[in-house]
């Protein structure tokens, strides 16, 4: 079966995405934000989640796991000294990412009522969203429209005249991309530093406060209203098979005009780069490879992008992943090694030094990265730097040691002939100036 | 994570910052801090206490802020966490300034989407003004950092200096915001190309009734 793959305005969620119009709850309402939201919750906690469960809602955050799924994780009768939490990952911080940034400062009522419903679902009282440090003004936006929600009595005792005691609180980061991982994010809540936890236990049944928490991301969690609207074959109906809804793609790079837009799941990229970026910067031709899930993805070359469907099946056919749909476009004038050392400079930033084959590894493939990109090596040191990466891969208690070595493992398969160039090339260079 | 240490612990250090306590601006903001945590979980404060702290340091001294270790110990006593625990948390998240900085901090991400539309160009453009990276200018006015993913991709390249992102810039425009700090002014924050967000530069692809009025799709649903 084959779904939309191709949105019109009528059925895009985000509608104020680009904050044309006023963000705060009265025009927000006038959009069709909190229409009658207590009724929606006289679904009832299992049918909301099954409901979200028949969508084929997959998370927004990167990983793609199935939210209702994930949701149907929690205890259905929390003990009293142990109440269940909702944790929404505002922490959007990873390379080619800026989705939840504009749902936060333009669409903020969409969040809170899907953090409403959400924890309703989940029998949580309480949700936390926590939001990157960086996001200074995005944070001030979501505090405002916070506080205008509990004064209507949308938050709060009886929240939105439901019956349902629910609180939400904004938690603001300070500058860490590791705390993006959940259960970093979870100490973090708890004002520790940001390293990850090993699991099990999963956060489901010990998560913040050792208590059982659900971790979503921002966007999962602001689509939960429209889809109980709409219906769950509505959102299905977008995308193909197994890659359900629609999608906020965030195009970034070497395109004619970059920008964040709602699509359908499984737009060909080629159709996504001509409606809305303005084609490729220099032309089709001109392309030379796209990162299509965030930094941590494999990089795809053009020839394999062109027309792939950017869901989390067609990017995994090529070795890569959607990720967070960050989609990052490089045309022909890239320094492709160079593109690719950047990111690596970024995990070895980024690491949060817990485990030794991260903290050592990412700074080791950083730095022969950068020779490489002089061209400063042996041929014998690609395959020592491949093989680096899959002593890191797999080797850490969180993903971010993948995250480092999957972008390098990407380039050698694609571009092993431009590292090779490089080395020869140097040695030509050295030989002729003896 | 690296390559971050604390100012060192001077009696002149002591001296100036030993007596810190809460101003009135921060005393109400702590208040509404504390009450967002449960009962005995006011650890949790540990990340807005130690930023609060800064953003006060930061209006003694017209700053962006910094945490001096006396300031550290502030909040230690305030959440009744133990000193160690705090200075971890404030040596590991990098919007803390362990050092003093200047009256705009300048922080130009450099990362790859950034990199890919001109960062380095911009980075060129603050370093022509005198700064260099991880230095404060001798007026004390621009401290330079390059950072990592700002998380506004699809606006780049960019600069936060202080709390306003400055988007869409080219070493012409990026330089133009950083002369009119320097005297003074207020420059427009956001992007520097007219556009009002992530929207396609010229105008929307799609929306487009929106950018006329606040619409109501529900009527085609």
């Amino acid at each position: 079966m084959s779904g939309i793959t191709s949105l019109t305005d009528k059925d895009r969620i985000f509608t104020n995405v680009y904050g044309f119009q006023s963000p705060w709850l009265k025009e927000a309402q006038a959009r069709g934000d909190w229409d009658d939201t207590a009724k929606l919750m006289q679904l009832g906690q299992d049918a909301i989640i099954e409901i979200v469960k028949e969508s084929g809602l997959r998370g927004r955050g990167g990983a793609g796991f199935p939210t209702g799924v994930k949701w149907g994780f929690m205890p259905k009768e929390p003990t009293p000294g142990r109440p269940n939490f909702l944790v929404i990952n505002a922490d959007e911080s990873e390379p080619g990412s800026c989705k939840d940034r504009e749902i936060i400062r333009h669409d903020p009522h969409k969040l809170i009522e899907g953090a409403l419903l959400s924890s309703f679902a989940m029998r949580a009282r309480a949700a936390y969203i926590y939001i990157r440090g960086e996001y200074i003004q995005e944070a001030i936006a979501m505090q405002r429209a916070i506080d205008e929600a509990y004064e209507a009595g949308l938050l709060g005792k009886n929240a939105a005249g439901s019956g349902y005691d629910f609180d939400l609180f904004l938690h603001r980061g300070a500058g860490a991309y590791i705390c993006g991982e959940e259960t970093a994010m979870l100490e973090s809540l708890e004002g520790k530093k940001g390293q990850p936890r090993l699991k099990p236990p999963f956060p489901a049944g010990a998560g913040l406060y050792g208590c059982p928490t659900t971790v979503n991301n921002v966007e999962s969690i602001a689509v939960v209203p429209t889809i109980l609207r709409r219906g769950a074959a509505w959102f299905k109906s977008f995308g193909r098979e197994n890659n359900a809804g629609t999608k906020l793609f965030q195009i970034s790079g070497h395109v004619e005009k970059p920008c964040v837009v709602e699509e359908a799941m499984s737009i060909p990229f080629r159709e996504l780069i001509e409606k809305h970026c303005g084609g490729i910067t220099g032309g089709w031709d001109n392309l030379l490879a796209v990162i299509p899930g965030g930094s941590s993805v494999p990089l795809v070359p053009a020839k394999d992008i062109m027309d792939c469907p950017m869901d989390f099946d067609g990017l995994k056919d090529q070795g890569s992943g959607l990720g967070t749909a960050a989609v990052i476009v490089m045309d022909k004038s890239t320094d492709i090694v160079k593109a690719i050392s950047r990111i690596s400079y970024f995990y070895k930033h980024e690491s949060c030094g817990q485990c030794t084959p991260c903290r050592e590894g990412t700074g080791w493939m950083w730095r022969t990265m950068e020779k490489l990109r002089e061209g400063d090596a042996e041929i014998g040191t690609i395959d020592r730097l491949l093989d680096v990466t899959k002593q890191v891969e797999g080797h850490t208690i969180c993903a971010l040691g993948d995250a480092a070595a999957w972008p390098i493992q990407g380039l050698i398969r694609h571009f092993r002939p431009e590292i090779e160039r490089r080395i020869a090339e140097r040695g030509d260079r050295l030989e002729a100036a003896e | 994570m690296a390559n971050r240490h604390f100012a060192a612990d001077t009696p002149e250090l002591r001296a100036q910052w030993g007596e810190f306590a809460w101003d009135e601006i921060s005393l109400a903001a702590a208040e509404k801090i504390l009450a967002k945590y449960p009962a005995g979980r006011q650890a949790s404060a540990c990340l807005p206490f130690l930023d609060l702290a800064q953003r006060q340091v930061g209006r003694m001294t017209d700053t962006q802020g910094w945490l001096p270790i006396p300031v550290i110990e502030f909040v230690a006593r305030e959440l009744s966490m133990p000193v160690v625990r705090v200075m971890e948390v404030a040596s590991f998240y990098t919007m803390y300034n362990l050092v003093p900085v200047g009256k705009y901090h300048v922080q130009v991400c450099g990362t790859t989407p950034c990199m890919l539309r001109g960062a380095e160009s911009i980075i060129a453009a603050c370093q022509a003004r005198g700064m260099k990276k991880g230095a404060t200018t001798d007026d004390g006015m621009f401290t330079l950092t390059e950072v990592e993913c700002m998380g506004t991709c699809a606006n780049a390249p960019m600069f936060q200096i202080n709390d306003d992102n400055y988007e869409d810039l080219t070493p012409e425009s990026a330089g133009a915001i950083l002369d009119a700090l320097a005297a003074g002014q207020e420059p427009k924050t956001g992007s520097q190309v007219g556009r009002v967000s992530s929207e396609p530069e010229g105008g929307p692809t799609t929306l487009k009734k929106m950018a006329e009025r606040n619409y109501d799709y529900r009527g085609q649903w």
